[in-house]
Formats: C-alpha cells, structure tokens, sequence
C-alpha cells in the first residue's frame, strides 16, 4: 500500500539520519518529565504491582529505601502495596531502563540527546554484573553502590561531558561493530571506547584522585557499561519515529517481566501486549532454569534500533555466551531479522558479513506475515526477589503483539 | 497413477531431496546422509486467512 510505504520511507529516515550524543548525566528529578517524589518509573508496558515479577518487586522495595520512602524492604514493601508508591512505565517518560528499569528522582541519567530533531533520552548508570537493582537486587551491597553512582559517578560523568562538549554515538556504535559488538549482551568494545573518550576529560575536571581512580575503575571493570548509553540511545532515535500516519513500523519494544509490550509508529502510543516468553540460554554456576524469571527490561529498544539480536552476525563470540549455537549460527540470526526488516543501516555495518547494515526498521506486517519474531539478547534475573542475574540467553518476542498491531493499524487505514 | 516401473530410479538410486517445511524432515534424512536442501518456509500470517487477507491488502 502506498501510504504504508511511503510512511516507512519517512519512518527509514528519520532512524538513520538520527545523530545522538551522550551529553550529560544529570538527576532523573531535575530532567525528567513529571517524575516527583515517590513515583518509580519501571520497565516495560504498564503494570500495577500485584501483578508485577518478583525481581521486580525486589527492586522497587530498594529503591524505595534506597529514596528514603521507607526504613526498611517490609515497609517499602508494605508501602508498595497499599498504594503509597505511584507506578509508570519509563517509555511514557522520555526514559527507558534495563531489566527492573528501576528511575527515581535522586538516580543519575545518562542524557543523550538526538542533535537533527533535538530530543533527549534518559537512562539510569549500569550498575555492573551479578546482585545489582536491576536483577532484582536489593541488599546493603546493591543499595552502597548506588549512593556511589548517585554522589561521585555521575556527577564526574557529568562535569567531563559538559566538559568536553559529549561523545558522538553513531561513530561510535560503528566501531565497536567492527570490534565485535552487538550493544546488547556484548558491549567491551564500546565500553572500553567510551572510557577512551571520557577519561581525559574526568580527569581535568576532578580535584579528587581518589574519586576520579574509583570511578575510572568502575567503568573499565564492567563490560556492560555501554549498554544503557545505547539504551538511552536507541529511545532519543525511536521516539521522533513515533506517530507517523500509515507507518507499521516498530517504535519500541519492551518488557516488565509479566507482559511484552510494542508501539508501532502508525498506532501512535498504544501498547501492544502479551504474556512475556522464557530465555533459552546459559545459566552461572549453581543456577538453572527452574531459577529464571521470565524476560524483562526496556533494553530491547537496542534490538528495535537493529542491534542486540539482530546484530548477532558482528559478535560471534555473543552467540556462545547466550547459549544461541556455535559462532557460525551468528550471521543465521541477523540474516533471519533482515527478512522483518524495512531496510539496512549503511553506517552500522557489520565487517565479517561483507559490510552488510544491521536490519533497521522492524515491519510488524512482515513479523506477522513470515511468522518471523524478533530475536532479543537478553540478560536473564533470579525468580525471586533480592538474588540477582542468573545467566543470559535468547529470547523471542511474542507473535500475539505484532498480530494486534497489524489488526490496529488495517483499522487505521480502513482496511477490512 | 506413476508406479516404480515409471520412474526407478526414483528409489533405487541416489536421492538429492528439497524439504520445504519442518526441518524435521530434513534432519532425519541428514542423519541418514541423504543430501538436503532445506526451505524454511511456513504459511503467510501463520495459517490464520484473516490475518493474511489483511496482510495482502495492506502490500506484503
């Protein structure tokens, strides 16, 4: 049809012409819109709390004591429950978040702002790997580090960024392709690149060394340090591609450890829901799938911009580590989402698959049409509250939501 | 009706097979060292002819 097509085209367009920078980290309650005092911003969909995971309710009885709401995880979870905490999702505000997603007003935020439409995203520090908030952690050691991010991380990040002007994303994501990246379950390449940009700069702007060699260490220590600056990346590109007359174009894909959720740019801001499916992967010593929540997080933006899964042929080593098959099977996975794709991203190209673009552009016509459904890299949490990252592993989305929106966006149309 | 006598090389030679479909199929016969050349393929809109019919009209 034509009024799809050409609405895919401006769809295309405005993805690959998008230009983020990471420009600043700043207090969510000082940048993000409408977020006050006891309001927690959550992954995924919207979910009331009884229906919500455990990690995720382990999560928000931290933070809610890490905020001060609450002396302790009864009260906070007491205070939860009865309604004393009010909830939404972080898509409704600017924002996106990893597993849990966990946003409050005192959290630093990497901001990146979209520099061709002027837009910015917002998304909390990552925390690192293992019993960390956004698994569902929430003890002493989970909530100490967080005060670190929160009084000496993102304010240094914070001073160098304004400092030196921010960090070009788009070369940036390129590189780190061609050095074996997917931004999803594998980011040391663009970790490591992103500690190359900032270090200079943190240390002309620090008159503490040993803040500045603490937080030096922290970021070369975590692997997946980059991958909320993509995340934050991912929601500044998608959301200019929101409302779009015609367009069946997927503007975000999400998830709250109950429901998976999608937005197409046609239907404007309706959530497309259905249960959300189980990982098939890897677990760490001592754990199994008996262990593993189902999957969550807001960090399937990644994969709506073309990375993650659907980059999987840039990151053979990825593969293994998600339990997705020998390294030969990864360029199979980003072959497999072309055929969902509307088009390829002629600057983030993928060296060992002849420079092919990642697939850029998901069609929820032709999800439902090859019975194809996105491939996700993903991070996999403990079942029960408190406990943390299990393993990680591949999981696909569910068909029943690209079904709705095809339905929603023929009504649209007029078609019958 | 073709018989054997019609066509006999059909099972008493080499097979060179095209599986469309479940790769089940395809695997067995891997397994058995038969040659395979495997389609992944399956209805448009997963069977469903409302949804298809949708899917037509609006350019897939």
């Amino acid at each position: 049809m034509d009024i799809i097509e050409k609405a895919n085209e401006e769809a295309i367009r405005r993805m690959l012409n998008a230009e983020s920078v990471l420009i600043d980290v700043v207090p969510a309650g000082d940048i993000v819109p409408d977020l006050r005092d006891k309001m927690i911003l959550h992954a995924g969909p919207p979910i009331e709390w009884d229906r919500m995971c455990g990690p995720m309710q382990g999560a928000i009885a931290g933070i809610t004591v890490f905020e001060g709401w609450a002396g302790d995880l009864e009260q906070a979870v007491t205070m939860a429950a009865s309604g004393g905490i009010t909830f939404d999702a972080n898509h409704h505000h600017d924002a996106v978040g990893p597993m849990t997603g966990m946003t409050t007003v005192s959290q630093p935020m990497l901001v990146v702002e979209n520099k061709t439409t002027g837009n910015k995203s917002y998304c909390a520090i990552n925390e690192g790997l293992g019993k960390v908030m956004r698994f569902g952690g929430n003890d002493a050691e989970v909530l100490d580090r967080l005060a670190w991010i929160r009084d000496v991380l993102g304010p240094a990040m914070g001073k160098a960024l304004r400092d030196m002007g921010g960090i070009e994303l788009k070369p940036l994501i390129a590189r780190g392709l061609s050095m074996g990246d997917e931004m999803h379950q594998r980011n040391v390449a663009c970790s490591g690149l992103v500690l190359r940009a900032i270090a200079a700069a943190m240390a002309q702007t620090s008159d503490d060394a040993t803040a500045l060699s603490e937080a030096l260490a922290f970021i070369s220590a975590n692997d997946q340090f980059h991958l909320n600056i993509a995340m934050a990346m991912g929601k500044a590109i998608m959301d200019p591609v929101r409302n779009i007359e015609g367009s069946s174009i997927v503007t975000a894909m999400s998830r709250n450890g109950t429901d998976f959720g999608i937005r197409v740019s046609g239907t404007g801001d309706e959530w497309f829901t259905a249960p959300v499916e189980m990982p098939e992967g890897l677990y760490f010593a001592g754990y199994t799938e008996a262990d593993a929540n189902p999957d969550m997080g807001d960090s399937t933006i990644v994969e709506t911009i073309g990375l993650g899964g659907f980059a999987m042929g840039a990151a053979p080593a990825v593969a293994g580590f998600v339990g997705a098959g020998a390294a030969s099977e990864a360029a199979n996975y980003t072959h497999r989402m072309s055929e969902i794709c509307a088009a390829e991203n002629p600057e983030w190209t993928i060296p060992s698959m002849d420079y092919l673009g990642v697939p850029t552009g998901i069609d929820v016509r032709l999800v439902v049409d090859s019975g194809i459904a996105p491939t996700i890299n993903t991070g996999i949490a403990h079942r029960e509250p408190g406990i943390g990252q299990v393993g990680a592993g591949v999981v696909r989305a569910p068909m029943a939501c690209f079904e709705q929106a095809v339905r929603c966006l023929a009504e649209k149309l007029g078609i019958s | 009706m073709a018989s054997n006598k019609d066509n006999p090389s059909l099972l008493g030679g080499k097979l060179s097979v095209i599986n469309v479909g479940l790769d089940k199929f395809a695997t067995e016969l891997t397994e058995h060292d038969v040659p395979v050349v495997h389609l992944d393929w399956r209805p448009p809109a997963g069977g469903d002819p409302e949804l298809a019919a949708l899917l037509s009209k609006m350019g897939t």
